[in-house]
């Protein structure tokens, strides 16, 4: 599998990064050379094998249906870079 | 009955299948201890897990995992004992973490079934997929300036139910009734309060034609609708549109639309689709959801009695008829008010009452069940003057009404207004003589063989009576006065 | 008086219930020591004002006798714990003035056991690299240079500041966090103790997460007791954290037996790789030597699937940070960049935020999880860490700790990696293994290459027993003596 430069701009619309046309093939090149290094897992025998689920030989916790947070509006929106009348503020978005 | 559309090449039959997004009945959210109540000040039940702040993690909710199990106990479902979260990947100004938590490939609950009840008292079944838990998304507003978007986090984190039903549905009527169904049984196990305004049920509509009998056609999903009406307009505006597109020479694309209530119409949202992918994997923040038969069987043990079986023992049991059976079980508020009216009474009677006053009295005060201003319990003893003739059936009407605006009691109202049914023959004798005496013309005709005229002079003695007369003892009196 | 900063946790304690000085002294010595350590640039934010204050209190508490376990210990946050009202920025441009409104459960774990915070130190950005150039805010040096250079040389990475800090006396411990390596190596690479503890047993919740599934939070010390005493006061269970572990934490500076006789100690064939520098290999050897003396059993093992951790690390890691590091929208905190919509400021935003090495991550990681790709990528690379824990399980089952290299190489000078990722990814050759199988692991300075530059070598455990590696750890240091210092030229 290798990547072309039209790939390489799909992949970074979909993580949301802007990349220059200029900088596609140099990109894709790198991109490349990591995953011919990676490749190599194909030499392993999985069949069979479960992926790893969880780290830590455990069970999921539950916690109890309490209110326990929230309520400090200010705090959520005290970093951000756009806020208005308690709001979050983003460019307007057309549906 | 499924619908048809009639095109230009012949008859089209309509595919629909639903996904319902239920907000789950709990106090907290999914995964943060934040209130998952509606309404409230913007980004105020927001914990800086649902605002995805750096670092923040996710615990789940026990009563997610219970509510979760019991509908999908409430859907005949399979219960999965083992379960993962996984995230859906997308960027969205709504979606704090840039991933919804959601379940993909292993869900909690996976296929079952309901009955859904049509028109013309038929029923038919409709397959569940399966039901999964999910976050909900904050929400944004377009609306409020020129040129932003405000983005309120309040219900992001609120955990939904996503049920997916198989594409069994062949007319908006049957989706309709699925919709119903399903509100019906989440209310009655207490899972998701159903309120379709508020955005507590909204549904995904997929929609697809074809010929009859042939393959299942390209489908059109329409997001995020919030009312029975949407959903049957969407479904016959997408049916006809889909197959003016194949009739003349063109395929439907599948893709998302939005459904316009406004215009009536449903439009694609297909710029925003666009190259979706949403990079499922499992969320590393969790591990997989695992829970043992006790903890379901548990459940199990508390189940309600569900309103195809509460239909089943009414009619069987209290011998309602299939209709009046069917509309007091919708809710389970209504047929538990029912049942507390018809226990030692006549259940026919009761339901009687309940469908004709309580519920005409109730629509014509745009008043809901739980205030009515008469209880269950008051509503019983007023049955209970009819039945041991303390007032006719006609007073009670009026009882009823007074009790309806003044709350006060039957017996009560009946005293205080002198209603009741006077069965002392001396007293009745004497109005029916008088009545007698008042029309001979009218004796005349009847004994002359105009049968007819007897209710004429039984409603001539209760005017006389003011309706207190008891209709027996005057039926009983009066006949042989006339017929001699 | 003798030089405060010179002293270790223990006998800082020590000093301090003798009442030989304060923690307000001890502190201020730090606090000289870090501004004289400017050129090292391993503080991005430096809090002395918070510091003084901390030890003030400590002091106080001491008066009335209610010491807590490290109280008055002056020590280095690394940027990625998540501070209540202190700039907190990964190291990345994108998280520009974010000063969060918590604390992460690590620090206030510190905190509650009295210590007080020096500053939050410098890291590679958001943890992604091994050399610490990959910050936004500058190159972390090493206090160490090779004999006869004034070239300055990497601290390693990504805990580069936190090592720095610490191996420069400026902190008498550091915090840092471990994905692939990112406190053994630089501990390694700075002469320094570095622990990262199994997956679970520190929080967290309020740690800038990386890889979810690797990173961990753990010690940076001067000694292996030091980080046994940091050890115990940052872990423990948390509720918050679903994949924290509810068991006790052990006294594990109790663990410090000193004796190992019938400890049976693994080496696994496949760490011996081609190519590998003699030193690194004779250091290593000369360590099993160490452990035999102490009447350890040396068996050989072998760990068959070794050579694809690094591969199967480099698709785990970057899928869960593609997915991870979405939140960083330019939409609730950090830097945005505006643009035409919505998309186009989330794209600006995030290409102007995100570092070369953190965007090449990301998009490899967004690859791995894509339509077509998942399987052959992610789902195979989950599959060989299946292999690899297995391996280790096996291994466990004969051993009780092993012993390796911590870094095939001493620390290395800036750019000498070039260009080539791949050249940098294998740093984490050694400890990358442990971390996909959540293994503990602790690096102990054992030596110095012929050029004089520290190197390390790494004890790895059974899940849950760090009391075993400190054990070993702490005979291995013994029996090092390593007790070089790098000669203090930045002070100028």
């Amino acid at each position: 599998m290798s990547l072309d430069k039209a790939t390489v701009a799909k992949v970074a619309n979909l993580a949301r990064i802007k990349v220059e046309e200029k900088d596609l093939d140099h990109l894709a090149a790198e991109l490349n050379n990591i995953l011919g290094w990676v490749e190599q897992l194909g030499e392993v025998d999985t069949d069979n094998v479960e992926p790893m689920t969880s780290v830590a030989d455990m069970q999921l916790r539950w916690r109890k249906d309490e209110i326990t947070d929230g309520g400090y509006a200010d705090d959520v929106i005290a970093n951000a870079p756009g806020r208005e009348d308690g709001f979050f503020a983003v460019p307007k978005v057309i549906e | 009955m499924g619908m048809i559309v009639q095109g230009a090449t012949g008859d089209w039959e309509v595919v629909i299948g639903l996904e319902i997004h239920a907000q789950v009945t709990s106090k907290a959210k999914l995964f943060s201890g934040a209130s998952a109540e509606f309404g409230a000040v913007p980004n105020s039940q927001v914990s800086f897990v649902d605002a995805a702040m750096p670092g923040m993690l996710p615990v789940i909710n026990e009563m997610a995992v219970e509510q979760a199990v019991r509908t999908g106990l409430g859907l005949n479902a399979q219960i999965n004992k083992f379960s993962v979260f996984d995230r859906k990947n997308y960027f969205y100004a709504d979606l704090p973490q840039g991933y919804q938590i959601s379940q993909f490939l292993q869900p909690i609950v996976g296929e079952g079934k309901i009955t859904i009840d049509l028109k013309g008292g038929e029923s038919c079944e409709i397959g569940i997929t399966r039901l999964h838990l999910e976050q909900d998304a904050g929400k944004s507003q377009h609306d409020q300036h020129p040129s932003k978007t405000f983005v309120d986090l309040n219900r992001s984190g609120v955990a939904l139910m996503e049920i997916v039903s198989e594409p069994d549905m062949r007319s908006p009527e049957e989706a309709a009734a699925y919709v119903k169904k399903i509100r019906s049984i989440v209310r009655y196990l207490g899972t998701c309060d159903g309120n379709m305004e508020e955005g507590s049920m909204r549904a995904d509509v997929n929609v697809s034609v074809r010929k009859p009998g042939d393959e299942l056609g390209t489908r059109c999903e329409m997001k995020n609708i919030n009312s029975l009406r949407f959903i049957q307009q969407a479904i016959i505006y997408e049916a006809n549109r889909q197959v003016d597109i194949i009739e003349a020479g063109g395929t439907v694309a599948q893709e998302t639309r939005l459904y316009d209530p406004v215009k009536g119409e449903t439009r694609s949202m297909r710029s925003k689709e666009e190259a979706h992918d949403y990079r499922y994997f499992p969320d590393p923040d969790l591990l997989p959801l695992q829970f043992d038969d006790e903890f379901i069987e548990n459940i199990r043990a508390t189940l309600p009695e569900l309103p195809d079986d509460k239909k089943a023992r009414f009619v069987n049991e209290l011998g309602l008829s299939d209709y009046d059976a069917g509309v007091l079980v919708t809710e389970r508020e209504v047929a538990d008010y029912f049942e507390a009216v018809a226990t030692g009474r006549d259940a026919k009677l009761a339901a009687n009452w309940v469908i004709g006053e309580l519920f005409g009295n109730l629509n014509r005060t745009g008043k809901n069940l739980a205030d009515s201003p008469v209880s269950a319990n008051a509503l019983g003893e007023l049955i209970d003057l009819i039945t041991d003739g303390t007032i006719s059936n006609r007073i009670a009407k009026e009882v009823f009404e007074e009790m309806f605006d003044s709350g006060g009691a039957a017996a009560d109202i009946v005293e205080e207004k002198g209603l009741k049914q006077v069965s002392d023959t001396g007293a009745i004798e004497a109005a029916i003589d008088a009545v007698i005496a008042a029309n001979p013309d009218k004796v005349e005709e009847y004994r002359g063989g105009k049968d007819k005229l007897f209710g004429f002079f039984m409603g001539q003695v209760m005017k006389a009576t003011q309706g207190k007369a008891n209709p027996g003892v005057v039926t009983e009196i009066l006949k042989p006065k006339l017929d001699v | 008086m003798t030089d405060l900063t010179k002293l270790t946790i223990s006998a800082a304690l020590d000093g301090m219930a003798a009442g030989d000085f304060s923690a307000r002294e001890l502190t201020a010595a730090h606090i000289t020591a870090m501004e004289a350590a400017n050129v090292l640039n391993a503080f991005i934010t430096k809090t002395p004002e918070i510091a003084v204050e901390a030890a003030t209190a400590s002091d106080s508490r001491r008066a009335k006798g209610e010491t807590r376990k490290i109280d008055g210990i002056p020590l280095a946050i690394k940027d990625l714990f998540c501070t209540k009202d202190v700039l907190t920025t990964a190291a990345s441009h994108i998280l520009d003035g974010f000063v969060p409104k918590y604390e992460s459960t690590v620090s206030s774990n510190l905190w509650a056991s009295g210590a007080v915070m020096l500053g939050k130190t410098n890291l590679d950005e958001f943890a992604m690299g091994s050399s610490n150039e990959t910050s936004y805010y500058g190159e972390v040096i090493n206090p160490w240079r090779r004999e006869g250079s004034d070239s300055p040389l990497v601290p390693g990475g990504s805990s580069g500041g936190s090592a720095s800090a610490v191996a420069s006396f400026s902190a008498m411990a550091a915090i840092g966090t471990d994905t692939g390596g990112s406190i053994r190596q630089p501990a390694s690479f700075t002469g320094i103790v570095g622990m990262k503890p199994t997956y679970g047993r520190c929080s967290r919740w309020g740690v800038v997460a990386f890889a979810s599934s690797l990173d961990q939070a753990g010690p940076m010390t001067r000694t292996v007791r030091d980080a046994a005493i940091m050890l115990e006061a940052m872990a423990g269970f948390d509720p918050k954290d679903s994949t924290s572990v509810d068991m006790p934490v052990p006294d594990f500076e109790a663990a410090l037996s000193g004796d190992i006789r019938g400890l049976k100690v693994g080496i696994p064939a496949e760490y011996r790789l081609d190519g590998m520098s003699p030193e690194v290999q004779a250091l290593w050897d000369q360590g099993i030597d160490w452990m035999k003396a102490a009447g350890a059993e040396i068996i050989d093992i072998s760990l068959p699937h070794t050579k694809y951790a690094l591969p199967a690390y480099y698709i785990i890691a970057p899928a869960e940070a593609s997915s991870n590091l979405a939140r960083y929208d330019g939409v609730r905190f950090g830097l945005r960049v505006e643009g035409d919509d919505l998309d186009d400021m989330y794209a600006r935003t995030r290409a102007e935020g995100f570092g070369a090495e953190v965007q090449r991550r990301l998009l490899i990681g967004t690859y791995a999880l894509s339509a077509g790709y998942y399987d052959a990528y992610y789902l195979k690379a989950q599959k060989v860490r299946s292999r690899i824990a297995d391996d280790f399980k096996q291994a466990y089952q004969k051993v009780d700790v092993i012993l390796t290299p911590t870094a095939p190489s001493p620390a290395f000078g800036f750019g000498e990696k070039g260009d080539d990722p791949l050249a940098m990814y294998l740093n984490d050759v050694f400890t990358g293994p442990a971390s996909l199988a959540g293994l503990p692991g602790i690096s102990v300075p054992a030596g110095l290459s012929s050029d004089g530059l520290p190197l390390g070598l790494q004890l790895l455990g059974k899940p849950f027993d760090e009391e075993t590696v400190f054990r070993a750890a702490g005979v291995l240091e013994n029996a090092a003596a390593f007790t070089a210092t790098p000669n203090d030229w930045w002070r100028g």
